[in-house]
């Protein structure tokens, strides 16, 4: 009986194996990339907000302390957004005429909640906590950026597990002394990151938390 | 070719279907709600209702009054670690208007704010503590309150440092310690 397949169909099956793997080992690869796109984290993604706040204005310019509206973030899990009340303090005085501010005041009037859009949003299966970072020495500018350079907020890391694992592992490279905290543009002393690190993981007792219960509960 | 097509598909509804555990039935703080007339899922608080240990029967500690007179004694022991934590927050809620030192000429006041009295007139050094303390929770003419954003205790450790900054108008030389006088002295300069 002739032979039913050419000697050469070896060595295209042996090529299929080698596709179809690139085949799956590229789809997947697609995958992960997708999942890192800010189409999907929402990375540097500015949002419309009901008033153009801008912490620029606020934080750059007039050099309010975050925790002036803030007031939550050193003792509580959630950094609160302030309510109208706070923005009223100044402005029913300043800018009272501002079409920009119809907004506020109307809400300060009816009581009704202004409605800001959310710009950082955690899955609700991850727990997460800003005093522990704050009592540890992780200033706000570590996760959230140049604050003070922003017109309109935006996320400025991608918030991934990969993104909090990176410090969990390694806080040292990250952590300040936590008179610093609410500085923006802070550098460390003489650009010595790594001696300065090592000294804080020790002062403050930093440990490196990577169990997944810690995040997971 | 069907395959990569395949895979493609499969890369985008998984992608697609990642929102099933992400926004759970339950509320975070401040979120919006479906639920209530108001759409706040953080409840107002019931006037009249005391939370568990805040019950505010000091009256000297919690209204800086007696009998509708502000009080001249600190409720509180005066201590350096007060002042320091004094310092803290006066320079967080009270600089952008009053200034570093208190005198009155904050950014907020340059931008427009009605400009306040000095803390280091005559009438103000020799006001009693519970006024400032009740300047603080009830706010005075153009001045909001501050209660919301401020606890009592730190409203008290505010109300001794501007005790501090009024003190140290009048401070010379003569006021430090003599371990420290160099620590503060320009060098080259004199005092
Ligand atoms: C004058 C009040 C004020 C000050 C001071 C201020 N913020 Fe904000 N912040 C707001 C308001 C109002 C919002 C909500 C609107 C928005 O997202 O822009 C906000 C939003 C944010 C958000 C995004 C919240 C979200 O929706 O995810 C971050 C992060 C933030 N602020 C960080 C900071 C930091 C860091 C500082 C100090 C450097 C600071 N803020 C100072 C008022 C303030
Ligand atoms: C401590 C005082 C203070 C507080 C609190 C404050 N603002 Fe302002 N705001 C100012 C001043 C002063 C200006 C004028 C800015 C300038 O002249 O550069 C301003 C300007 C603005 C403007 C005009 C556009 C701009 O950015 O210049 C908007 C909008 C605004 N504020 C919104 C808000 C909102 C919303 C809040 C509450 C979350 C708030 N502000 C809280 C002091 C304040
Ligand atoms: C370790 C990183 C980290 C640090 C440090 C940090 N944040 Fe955040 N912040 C986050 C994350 C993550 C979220 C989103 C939380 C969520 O979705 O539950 C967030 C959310 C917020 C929000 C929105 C409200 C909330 O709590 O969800 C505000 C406002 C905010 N941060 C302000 C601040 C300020 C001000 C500081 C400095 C005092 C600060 N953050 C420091 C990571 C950080
Ligand atoms: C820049 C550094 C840094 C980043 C980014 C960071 N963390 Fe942390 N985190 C820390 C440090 C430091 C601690 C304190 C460890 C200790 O207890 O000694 C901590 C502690 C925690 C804890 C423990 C709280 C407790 O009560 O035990 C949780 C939960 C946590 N982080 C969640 C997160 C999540 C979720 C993210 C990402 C969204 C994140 N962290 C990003 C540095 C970081
Ligand atoms: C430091 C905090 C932290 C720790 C520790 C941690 N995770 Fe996560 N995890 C996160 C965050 C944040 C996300 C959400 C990422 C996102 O937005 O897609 C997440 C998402 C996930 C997801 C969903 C993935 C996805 O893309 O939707 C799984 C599964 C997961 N974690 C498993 C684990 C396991 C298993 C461990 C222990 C080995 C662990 N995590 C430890 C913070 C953490
Ligand atoms: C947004 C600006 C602003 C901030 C912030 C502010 N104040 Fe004032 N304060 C004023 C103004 C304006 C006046 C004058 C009010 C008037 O005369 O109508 C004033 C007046 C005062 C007075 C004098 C009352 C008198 O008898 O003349 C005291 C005391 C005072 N403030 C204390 C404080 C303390 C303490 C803080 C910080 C917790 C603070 N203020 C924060 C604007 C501010």
């Amino acid at each position: 009986m002739a032979q039913v397949f050419h000697y050469s169909t070896n060595t295209l099956a042996r090529a299929s194996v080698v596709i179809a793997l690139v085949l799956v080992g590229g789809g997947l690869w697609i995958l992960l990339a997708i999942g890192r796109t800010s189409y999907i984290t929402q990375q540097e993604v500015v949002r419309e907000q009901p008033v153009p706040f801008s912490h620029s204005h606020h934080v750059g310019g007039l050099g309010i302390d975050c925790r002036y509206c803030h007031t939550s973030v050193e003792n509580a899990a959630f950094a609160n957004v302030p309510p109208t009340k706070t923005c009223m303090n100044c402005h029913s005085q300043i800018w009272t005429g501002a079409p920009m501010l119809e907004p506020v005041r109307s809400s300060f009037r009816t009581g009704e909640s202004l409605e800001w859009t959310r710009v950082h949003d955690l899955p609700d299966y991850v727990y997460f906590n800003h005093s522990i970072h704050l009592k540890k020495g992780v200033g706000c500018e570590t996760c959230h950026g140049r604050v003070d350079q922003m017109p309109l907020m935006f996320q400025q890391n991608s918030l991934l597990m990969e993104w909090c694992l990176d410090c969990h592992r390694n806080p040292q490279q990250y952590v300040r002394p936590r008179e610093e905290l609410f500085t923006m543009g802070y550098k460390p002393p003489n650009g010595n990151q790594a001696a300065l690190g090592e000294k804080l993981v020790a002062d403050y007792k930093i440990q490196s938390l990577t169990s997944c219960s810690v995040c997971h509960r | 070719m069907s395959r990569a097509a395949g895979l493609l598909l499969l890369a985008l509804v998984s992608v697609g279907c990642r929102q099933d555990m992400h926004d759970q039935p339950k509320y975070s703080p401040l979120e919006k709600s479906g639920f209530f007339a108001d759409r706040r899922a953080s409840r107002p608080i019931p006037a009249g209702s005391v939370a568990r240990g805040l019950l505010k029967d000091d009256t000297r500690f919690h209204t800086g009054m007696v009998n509708n007179r502000p009080i001249t004694e600190m409720p509180v022991p005066v201590t350096a670690e007060l002042l320091k934590r004094g310092q803290e927050r006066f320079n967080i809620y009270c600089v952008p208007c009053h200034d570093a030192t208190g005198s009155g000429e904050g950014m907020i006041v340059r931008r427009g704010m009605k400009r306040p009295t000095s803390y280091h007139t005559e009438r103000l050094r020799t006001a009693p503590v519970g006024y400032f303390y009740d300047v603080i929770t009830n706010g005075y003419g153009a001045m909001y309150d501050y209660s919301a954003q401020i606890e009592p205790a730190d409203r008290w450790a505010i109300v001794a440092y501007i005790r501090v900054l009024q003190r140290a108008q009048s401070g010379t030389i003569n006021d430090v310690p003599p371990d420290q006088v160099s620590s503060i002295k320009p060098a080259g300069g004199s005092l």
